[in-house]
């Protein structure tokens, strides 16, 4: 039970100071934001907060406050507020939330979708939702009745009074409850009492991701709007110098030609017109600093940073002053690249900026950002820009970022029309903010039981905290970069995790499952090599070096379980293990594999996931298919390399991902620890390429001690 | 320019002729189901019918299907109840959704050839269709689930669990 005053100040302390999360009315932008017929007369509709709009007419609106990018939010959030509700599944609309403080997520404290956040940030918030609006249900059939509020129940939809069978259905209350005060207590239910959560559920917007109808920042088409094209100076940081515009202006359909201070845009009345003129611009660029930049220099800065800038991000013990005798201290370099987001659908925004303020039509993870960058680009308040967010064709992380949103409110600022950016794929290939490579030294020495008694990892490589939110980098160490490589729950008397913050200069930003995506790879392959050495089984390796009982042994065990660890595979197969715990939830893989042609080939994928209460079990599901996916693509092939200042690769030909032939079978266990909802977004994905990995060493009798994975 | 029937409808289009089919039905017909995934037939996002063949719309010049009968993912039935589209529904196959309308116009033309395709018939003729997203074990069993409804005449719904 919370109470409102204690929910309310709960609310206020998360978001950081601003607006509290839970509005006791509606935001007057959640109403303008969808237009339409939501500013028809609103006498007797029921708006208890920001998420839930109940009509006479039996309608219900509810409020999607994150993002659709794939992951299923606009199924998993109706799920919590309509299992508390006594919604009848199904029976409501949704939409997505315009940019307000009143959506920010409680785990992040912005109106931000990412960080598999989604249900762990909001789980407790849109049940007391929902239960605060089924209460003042309650409370108006109670008045109606004249009996009190403790003799009625719900069921789907309806109130009812036990005793003398009457019953009111929620379309013939909200009137009566619109006028009433919220409730100071909010109950929530038991899990037992659940008939929604913990169900798999199919998603809701499937009808019209079949038909073509569901509507992509892409696809958004403001009357008057001209498509753009950008070309943007290929050398990180560089500037345009000059640029001849004659023969772009003189393309068929081109409308327009703009100077940028990073590039050339390309305006006219279809995008592909306008991406043709493009090539016939002639620039000059001052390309800046990072001209001579290549992989071989970033190298070099890694491995120099290591040595001279290494800051202690976790001492145990004695630390590195453990290291023993040569023959029992086994070390290696780790290396991973830079690696490209891809979403499917290429980066795009589209703008309007009119007299009166600004319309941002966008595909979008952070709304709010959104908001900031259109009000500062305009030079108007933040309230005067309006954020329609699209479904999203993908996000991963890479639409946290707002490169898109800037050239588009900049472009229709100085068009005076409606401008719609669309990066071409090499566009969205070349100028990403990238998933940062780093340089690892491991070092762990054994004791004369095989185990090791001292581990120590020193990481040189960017930071992506340090452009996003300075403050979040503590004594040189940036938790991104070190997050699954200094919190490892291996247990050994003496670590030593340090971290370099070295910035080559690529820009760096979120991937899915951030620092995770490459830690875990290596602490978990340098494990392997370890229990190699020490000739032990992998999954009794880590059983031992693992607290007894700790939600880490429970997923090892089932995945180790679903596999058949340690029994007979096909002729030429291995299998091969791997654990992380990520964004609250704990997940173990096994990998089986084969060698195909000199090349890895991945069976099967094996995964124990404890994500706590899973809220919808189906999700869970697709969500860890996803991350197989996502991470197997970048351990098969995913490399961004640099020359000359330069991103080498631009389309699916040289940057690939992963197709359906190489897809390999999933089987999902979810591991029901009782505990509070985990993020399952991404923490499928860790595991995934050590897991891999550490078959291959099976096979080969070699580590892989780089990314992607080269054999031979 | 160029006339063609697309989705029963006949269209003229006064447009370049080397205007790639994709770009004509997005920006001028107006129909965005059609995605933009790469520009060079690279990931199939595109995918169009062009007189029944899954044709990737982002490398086919405008002037190339005059005179074709051309669907897009809107075409493909009237209610959405194309036995493909119903599928997806039901193994609960999209996610983002982007890659989803050329992954069902790609296996709807397989489907029309071969009404009940292998693993790997199913491998050779999807693996131009990327998802990022990472569904195609969905992918693959939607298809054998359509596959089911159309030898069946019903839905497709497995009848043991
Ligand atoms: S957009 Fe046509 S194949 Fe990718
Ligand atoms: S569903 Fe997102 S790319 Fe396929």
């Amino acid at each position: 039970m919370t109470t409102r005053r204690q929910f309310l100040k709960v609310s206020a302390a998360v978001g950081g100071g601003l607006l509290v999360g839970f509005r006791l009315g509606a935001p007057e932008t959640a109403m303008a934001a969808e237009g339409g017929d939501d500013s028809t007369d609103a006498a007797g509709v029921f708006q208890p907060n920001a998420w839930v709009e109940m009509h006479p007419d039996g309608r219900t609106m509810l409020t999607i406050s994150g993002s659709e990018m794939g992951q299923g939010a606009m199924t998993v959030i109706p799920m919590m507020i309509a299992e508390e509700l006594d919604l009848p599944w199904g029976a409501f609309d949704t939409r997505f939330a315009p940019a307000d403080e009143a959506y920010s997520n409680p785990a992040l404290g912005a109106q931000v979708t990412g960080g598999s956040a989604t249900v762990r940030g909001f789980y407790s918030t849109l049940r007391e939702v929902g239960a605060a609006t089924r209460e003042m249900l309650m409370q108006a059939a109670a008045n109606r009745w004249g009996v009190p509020i403790s003799e009625l129940r719900t069921e789907p939809g309806v109130v009812l009074h036990v005793a003398t069978g009457r019953q009111a259905e929620y379309k013939t209350l909200v009137g009566d409850a619109a006028g009433l005060e919220p409730p100071e207590n909010v109950f929530t239910k038991d899990r037992a009492d659940f008939r929604i959560i913990g169900k798999p559920m199919k998603r809701l917007d499937s009808p019209q991701k079949v038909n073509g109808q569901a509507e992509f920042g892409m696809d958004v088409r403001p009357g008057n709007v001209l498509m753009a094209s950008v070309e943007r100076c290929p050398v990180f940081g560089g500037k345009l110098k000059s640029v001849e515009t004659g023969k772009a202006r003189k393309s068929a359909n081109v409308e327009d030609v703009i100077e940028l201070d990073h590039g050339v845009a390309v305006l006219a009345r279809d995008w592909w017109s306008a991406d043709q003129a493009r090539k016939k611009l002639w620039i000059e660029w001052d390309e800046g600093e990072l001209a001579d930049l290549d992989d071989e220099g970033i190298d070099a800065q890694f491995r120099e940073g290591v040595k001279k800038d290494a800051r202690p991000a976790r001492t145990e013990g004695r630390g590195a002053g453990a290291l023993g005798s040569e023959e029992n201290t086994l070390s290696a370099t780790y290396r991973v690249p830079y690696l490209a987001h891809t979403t499917m659908e290429p980066m795009n925004a589209t703008a309007s900026v009119t007299d009166t303020g600004v319309t941002v039509w966008v595909p979008t993870q952070a709304p709010g950002s959104v908001q900031q960058v259109a009000a500062e680009i305009a030079g108007v308040s933040p309230e005067q820009v309006t954020v329609h967010t699209t479904f999203l064709g993908g996000g991963f992380g890479r639409r946290f970022e707002t490169d898109f949103v800037r050239e588009a409110v900049t472009l229709s600022k100085q068009a005076g029309r409606p401008v719609k950016v669309i990066y071409s794929r090499p566009d969205d290939v070349q100028h990403d903010f990238y998933r940062p490579a780093a340089y690892n030294e491991l070092s762990a020495t054994l004791g004369d039981d095989g185990m090791p008694v001292t581990w120590v990892h020193r990481i040189a490589g960017p930071s992506i905290w340090s452009r996003v939110a300075p403050g979040m980098v503590k004594d040189g160490i940036d938790p991104a970069a070190v997050e699954g490589a200094a919190d490892h729950p291996y247990q050994i008397d003496n670590i030593a995790v340090s971290y370099a913050n070295i910035d080559p200069g690529i820009p760096v930003g979120f991937w899915r499952s951030v620092g995770h995506s490459q830690n875990a790879y290596i602490v978990e392959s340098f494990l392997d090599e370890l229990a190699r050495r020490a000739e032990i089984d992998p999954v009794e390796y880590r059983r031992r070096l693992l607290k007894a009982d700790s939600r880490h042994i429970g997923v090892l065990e089932r995945a180790a379980q679903m596999a058949g660890w340690g029994g007979d595979l096909p002729e030429g197969q291995a299998q091969g293990v791997a654990l992380a715990e990520s964004f609250g939830s704990y997940c173990a893989e096994v990998a089986q594999v084969s060698i195909e042609n000199g090349k890895p080939r991945v069976h099967k994928v094996f995964c124990a996931i404890d994500c706590g209460i899973a809220v919808n079990p189906a999700g869970v599901e697709r969500q860890i298919h996803s991350s197989i996916a996502y991470g197997l693509t970048a351990a098969l092939s995913g490399q961004i390399t640099i020359k000359n200042g330069r991103v080498q690769q631009q389309n699916f030909h040289n940057y690939p991902a992963l197709s359906i032939d190489q897809m390999p079978e999933v089987e999902v266990s979810i591991v029901d620890s009782g505990q509070p909802p985990g993020g399952v977004g991404e923490p499928g994905l860790p595991p995934l390429a050590p897991a891999v990995v550490n078959a291959l060493a099976v096979l080969t009798g070699k580590p892989v001690r780089s990314l992607p994975i080269k054999l031979g | 320019m160029a006339r063609l029937t697309i989705n029963g409808r006949s269209v003229s289009l006064e447009v370049a002729d080397d205007m790639p089919l994709l770009w004509a039905i997005r920006d001028y017909i107006g129909l965005t189901g059609t995605k933009y995934g790469c520009g060079a037939s690279l990931c199939g996002a595109c995918t169009v019918h062009v007189d029944g063949k899954a044709t990737r719309s982002c490398i086919t010049p405008i002037a190339s299907v005059d005179g074709s009968d051309v669907t897009t993912i809107e075409g493909l039935s009237s209610g959405g109840d194309h036995p493909v589209q119903l599928a997806w529904v039901a193994e609960d196959a999209p996610q983002c959704g982007f890659c989803q309308s050329g992954q069902i116009m790609q296996a709807a033309a397989l489907l029309a050839d071969n009404p009940d395709p292998s693993d790997e018939e199913i491998d050779k003729a999807m693996k131009g269709n990327l998802c990022r997203c990472g569904t195609y074990n969905q992918i693959r069993a939607a298809i054998k689930h359509a596959a089911r409804a159309n030898m069946a005449g019903n839905d497709g719904e497995e009848v043991s669990v």
